[in-house]
């Protein structure tokens, strides 16, 4: 163990609220670079119409202040949290709640949160967020927000393949998910797919792996000769930009892996739209 | 831009059935949102024979909750949301004489059969171009159902809102042409 860093819950609430703004207000380079890319790669008016549509969307939402989609999301959190780090004045999943409530208010997001799912009664400040915690060496926090809207997030899937299924049963199944999906995820999407892990992991891994930079790869070669030949085959759908028909039917499919059961191939799909919003702040640093 | 299609509501049956897939419209002047929740209560209302909160006689139906107004702004971002949730419902609705709904993505069978009986169509906006589609909306009134918050019923005044004709009163289907056009697989 190392030298002890102290955060501030107090300088949790105030980035994660900041995050939570930024994210609906600015869409990322990454994200705005291959819709930029998508518009000379595709080949359908209608699709090309729509892809300058939301280029200047985006453009319109950072000068006004506004939100890029009025889906403003599931507050979807991943902290990873450095093991010599220690949080004072409260604890660190209440300041992020803290945090979101603050941000959806101040920044006039939508409130998507419902307090029980067949009850459905707003919570009126879009808390619960989502929160996922590793633990990682060192004295730092690494807290990344996703507003995760749901409309993509109903086109999401799993499967328990079997081991005989192998790559091909993986490809199947991430490309019958976009065919079901059409236009309901707002594409172009992003693919996130979890192989591996076990029934849970696998979707966690699905949604970790849209966390990575557009236009990056995965580390290990197989996995992104994995990824691209993915994504050739879910342009080749034709879905395009809002299913209207196009080449471009996803911005990138990112793919994680992680042992699992000799039984077993997990293999989850979690879909976001193009709205990728995704916004990181490291603490103690 | 080839055949922009400028169109004042109330719609008319003229009016809706020169429409035809794939044609660009600009719309002008009042349009109701609803989605989710509020068309629960509304199929329940005409369920036990009571009076709708508004006439939706020639009317349209925007599928939207927007984001909240900032102070001096009639309204926040408001792009359409997935229609198909809404299918279970529409055909009543049609049946009760609504002209026309707003959303994204592709709608059912039954959906696309009732457009066709009962003389509607289904416009597409952009989805997820929120902040871009706001600038249409000059006016925005919560008119039923306030609790719902996002989901209320508003009465928006549109000028010239940018939609896309996806299925047309002949059945046909925009998003099964668009896509048999370019699919490779």
């Amino acid at each position: 163990m190392g030298t002890r860093t102290r955060i501030s819950s107090e300088e949790v609430v105030e980035k994660v609220h900041r995050l939570c703004m930024e994210a609906n207000f600015q869409l990322n380079a990454d994200v705005l670079d291959a819709l930029r890319d998508s518009h000379k790669a595709e080949k359908s008016p209608v699709a090309r119409d729509v892809l300058t549509d939301l280029v200047e969307n985006a453009k319109i939402a950072r000068e006004c202040q506004m939100p890029i989609c009025q889906d403003t999301g599931v507050a979807v959190v991943f902290v990873e949290l450095g093991e010599d780090v220690e949080i004072t004045g409260g604890r660190l999943h209440d300041a992020i709640h803290d945090g979101v409530r603050k941000g959806y208010k101040e920044g006039y997001l939508r409130k998507s949160m419902v307090a029980h799912p067949l009850a459905r009664v707003n919570t009126g400040d879009n808390t619960p967020a989502v929160i996922h915690t590793e633990l990682i060496p060192g004295n730092s926090v690494r807290i990344t927000f996703m507003a995760k809207g749901g409309g993509c997030e109903n086109m999401s899937r799993i499967a328990m393949l079997t081991p005989a299924d192998g790559r091909e049963g993986v490809i199947n199944f991430v490309v019958e998910t976009v065919r079901l999906a059409k236009a309901n995820p707002c594409p172009p999407i992003v693919v996130g797919v979890g192989i591996g892990g076990t029934f849970d992991y696998a979707t966690f891994l699905a949604k970790k792996s849209l966390l990575r930079p557009l236009g990056t790869k995965n580390h290990d070669t197989d996995t992104a000769n994995l990824e691209k030949e993915l994504l050739g085959r879910v342009n080749d759908l034709g879905i395009g930009a809002q299913g209207l028909g196009g080449r471009i039917t996803a911005l990138a499919v990112h793919v994680e892996c992680f042992p699992c059961h000799i039984a077993s191939l997990p293999v989850a799909v979690n879909i976001d739209c193009h709205a990728h919003r995704v916004k990181t702040v490291v603490l103690g640093v | 831009m080839p055949d922009i299609i400028h169109l004042k509501t109330p719609l008319t049956d003229d009016k809706i059935a020169s429409l035809r897939i794939g044609n660009r419209v600009l719309i002008t002047g009042t349009i109701y949102t609803a989605r989710d929740a509020a068309h629960k209560r509304l199929v329940e209302l005409a369920d036990q024979g009571k009076e709708l909160p508004f006439d939706i006689q020639n009317q349209i139906i925007y599928y939207v909750g927007p984001s909240p107004a900032r102070p001096g702004r009639p309204i926040g971002s408001c792009g359409p949301t997935t229609s198909y949730r809404m299918d279970v419902y529409t055909p009543w609705l049609l049946a009760m004489g609504l002209k026309a709904t707003i959303g994204k993505g592709n709608r059912s069978e039954s959906v696309i059969e009732a457009m066709k009986k009962y003389k509607a169509v289904y416009f597409v906006a952009t989805g997820g171009a929120a902040a871009l589609l706001a600038k249409s909306v000059k006016k925005a009134d919560v008119i039923a159902y306030q609790d719902l918050g996002a989901e209320a019923i508003m009465r928006l005044e549109v000028v010239d809102f940018p939609v896309v004709v996806a299925n047309d009163i002949y059945g046909n289907d925009l998003y099964r042409e668009g896509i048999a056009q370019y699919q490779r697989a």
